[in-house]
């Protein structure tokens, strides 16, 4: 299963490296991460998404929060949140076929953001399946280049992001 | 008040407490050398910079206090890093402070530059690279603060040249402000309870304690709670004087090398309660087959020790200088005779296989380190090297104090004996400090012996000679079909050695002379080595096969069977 963790960290030299270095040592199966500024100057913002089970992801928090860099993390999984992930694709594209990658991009709201004679690039954000979805569509035309951020996520509704950090690991009862 | 960098080192380890560092010099650090003399804090130099780290980890683990250790950038820093993985492996709050490359030269590749804090990201709790003078006092403040609280464990700082020699304002902060560095602080009622109640209906219980009772400072809170709820407790490596071995109701060492009653124990409970230990495999086995007929209790300060190799029932996140008095007017008296009698019969069934109860002339280590213990009667502190006499000190000799036995426990790190050894009797001037060492760890950092000399020190040391790396010739005896490859060890006379350095030294060949060798070192003033020339192919008995389950024990061969 795939979980979504943000968490908030320092805006310093080399906290990204501290991240990507426990990922690496630990061993876990991080299949995007994607950073930038939050709304607090000097903090910036990760979304990982890992693949594994509840553990796993216990795991992954728990390190996180032990990095003295990091100062809060939150597994988002199972919260309504909005996810998003941009895309640009550079597409092959003829006389003959320009009109149809323009409608397929239509279709799923994306943007041409760059056109020449033998090439469209196209610029789409939404969920990953919708971004893969246009992508498989796209592909029969050729793809020459790919460019994905990788998911952000933010959770819905309230004021801002929980003060509360995440709780104490719980125990996987009868799971041995 | 203003001072260079290099004054603001010092006088920040002051404040800190620091009254000893273990180093050694170099380019990047010759301005804090130069103004090391200004402060009341004594400087011990080693002979590798490894000896460095593993002294403050020895001073660290002896008095629970942050140990220091001092170097320069490139080499320097390199050398620091064995004893720094040492050091994060077993949790020991160490500080090592490193020389870098002037600012306007790192990234360069310069004279004796090397990345010192990447090297060291994942074998440290925390790191610094300090290029601004403004930052220094802060930096050490949090670093030592880092360091000492929630699971102690190495920071390393790497100070820039210029850094050393600039000048600054200097301002040391009253307190940190680390929003990112948590200490445990929930509420942890409801989890004792649970606890107490799982302990109290539990038929056979079992208490594991780990390091992380001796670093809590919890061991009283242990034996009251053993006490009150007559529960027999096994402890890990790091966990032996936790609780007395004297105490009945501690079994010992559990492990791979654990006695065969402990982990019978183990593997029978019903209930294992861990504390302060992280379920390494040396004393699990396979994870899927540890507890089998057990639910389990994890009790650790680190969040991320929960599930992380053992899956349990109960988790329970908190310092166990907390959590064990809380516990204590929960748990219930009751009567175990039942549960307890028959760990009884395992204990017995053990006794009558210890080598120890046969008539023999052969000079067996597990004699050595048991006549240690009978002519000190415990009343030292050891520091035991990696391999094979580790274990033989962890069964044989009876450690009924607290911090008491020093070792290497999550990196085994052979060499470690002897310097680790240097920076605990700086940190208890008045115990007598025992080295146990193999010939093989011990010429791993032999040339502190200066250091010893130099210091004056009045380390003790028994080496366990075999001519073997031992531990790894068991292995291929057992698992590897007697083939010797890359074992047998060519070793010093380790007492002529002693001697070129000043240390008055015996090598013991007969049974008969162990006794009066440990009688001359004991009550000799200054440093002593004895070489014991033990039986070459003795094994650590009962063994656990790797990958095996930990109930399922090679045993010692009976007298008959052995040739």
């Amino acid at each position: 299963m795939k979980h979504t963790v943000v968490a908030l960290m320092e805006d310093k030299p080399g906290v990204l490296n501290r991240v990507s270095g426990l990922f690496r040592r630990r061993n876990y199966n991080i299949e995007s991460l994607s950073v930038g500024h939050s709304e607090t100057p000097g903090i910036s913002r990760m979304t990982v998404v890992v693949e594994g089970d509840e553990r796993v992801v216990d795991q992954v928090i728990h390190q996180l929060e032990k990095l003295i860099n990091v100062t809060q993390v939150f597994n988002v999984t199972h919260q309504p949140t909005v996810i998003r992930e941009l895309a640009l694709i550079k597409v092959k594209a003829t006389a003959g076929t320009r009109t149809e990658i323009m409608e397929l991009a239509n279709v799923f709201r994306a943007r041409i953001v760059d056109v020449s004679a033998t090439s469209l690039t196209v610029e789409i954000t939404g969920p990953e399946e919708k971004v893969n979805s246009l992508i498989g569509l796209l592909r029969p035309y050729g793809i020459e280049e790919l460019a994905r951020t990788g998911r952000v996520a933010m959770v819905r509704g309230g004021n801002g992001h929980s003060d509360e950090p995440d709780d104490a690991p719980q125990a996987t009862s009868e799971s041995k | 008040m203003r001072l260079t960098g290099a004054q603001m080192v010092w006088e920040s380890l002051v404040r800190e407490g620091v009254d000893t560092v273990f180093g050694i010099s170099g380019g990047a650090v010759i301005h804090l050398y130069h103004a090391l003399p200004e402060y009341p804090i004594h400087h011990v130099l080693m002979r590798h910079e490894q000896a460095a780290a593993h002294a403050a980890d020895g001073y660290a683990r002896a008095t629970g206090k942050v140990g220091v250790c001092l170097a320069t950038s490139g080499p320097g820093a390199t050398n620091l890093v064995t004893g720094l993985a040492t050091a994060y492996m077993d949790s020991s709050p160490v500080v090592a402070i490193t020389g870098q490359v002037a600012t306007p030269f790192i990234g360069t590749d310069a004279f004796q530059e090397v990345d010192i804090t990447g090297i060291t990201l994942p074998i440290t709790k925390h790191n610094y690279l300090v290029t601004d003078i403004r930052e220094l006092p802060v930096v050490i403040k949090q670093a030592f603060h880092i360091a000492r609280t929630g699971r102690p464990g190495p920071v390393l700082i790497d100070i820039a040249k210029d850094v050393q020699a600039a000048q600054g304002e200097y301002q040391y902060p009253d307190e940190v402000h680390l929003p990112g560095h948590r200490v445990p602080r929930n509420d942890i009622s409801s989890p004792v309870q649970q606890a107490a109640r799982m302990l109290n209906e539990a038929r056979r219980p079992l208490l594991i304690a780990g390091h992380g009772v001796i670093l809590a400072g919890a061991e009283h809170a242990l034996v009251q709670l053993v006490e009150k709820a007559n529960v027999p407790v096994v402890t890990t490596l790091l966990g032996i004087g936790a609780i007395p071995e004297t105490h009945p109701l501690c079994l010992g060492m559990a492990g791979m090398h654990g006695e065969a009653y402990t982990n019978l124990a183990m593997s029978e409970a019903d209930l294992i309660v861990s504390l302060g230990c992280r379920f390494d495999d040396r004393l699990t086995g396979p994870v899927s087959q540890f507890g089998r007929q057990a639910r389990i209790i994890h009790v650790d300060i680190d969040s991320a020790e929960i599930n992380k190799n053992v899956v349990v029932d109960l988790a329970l996140v908190g310092d166990l200088k907390d959590v064990l008095p809380a516990l204590i007017p929960l748990v219930e008296e009751r009567n175990r005779d039942e549960w307890l009698a028959r760990i009884g019969e395992w204990r017995e069934d053990s006794a009558k296989r210890d080598i120890l109860g046969r008539e023999s002339d052969d000079l067996v280590p597990q004699y050595v380190i048991r006549q240690l213990w009978y002519a000190t009667q415990g009343n030292v502190v050891v520091v035991s090297d990696v391999g094979q006499n580790q274990m033989w000190e962890a069964q044989y000799f009876i450690h009924h104090r607290r911090r008491a036995l020093i070792s290497s426990g999550g990196l085994g790190t052979m060499g470690f004996a002897l310097p680790a050894a240097i920076g605990v009797q700086f940190g208890l001037p008045h115990e007598q400090v025992w080295v146990t060492a193999g010939d093989g760890g011990f010429q791993m950092n032999i040339q502190e012996l200066a250091t010893v000399v130099q210091e004056k020190l009045p380390i003790k040391i028994a080496i366990l000679n075999n001519g073997y790396l031992g531990m790894v010739r068991q292995w291929q005896q057992l698992f590897f079909e007697g083939r010797y490859s890359g074992t047998p060890l060519l070793g010093p006379d380790f007492a002529q050695v002693a001697a070129a350095y000043g240390i008055p030294g015996l090598t013991v060949r007969e049974k008969s002379e162990v006794e009066p060798a440990i009688a001359r070192a004991v009550h000799s003033d200054g440093p002593f080595l004895i070489d014991f020339r033990i039986v070459q192919e003795e094994n650590v008995y009962p063994m656990v096969a790797p990958g095996a389950p930990i109930h399922t024990m090679i045993r010692r061969p009976e007298a008959s069977e052995q040739g």
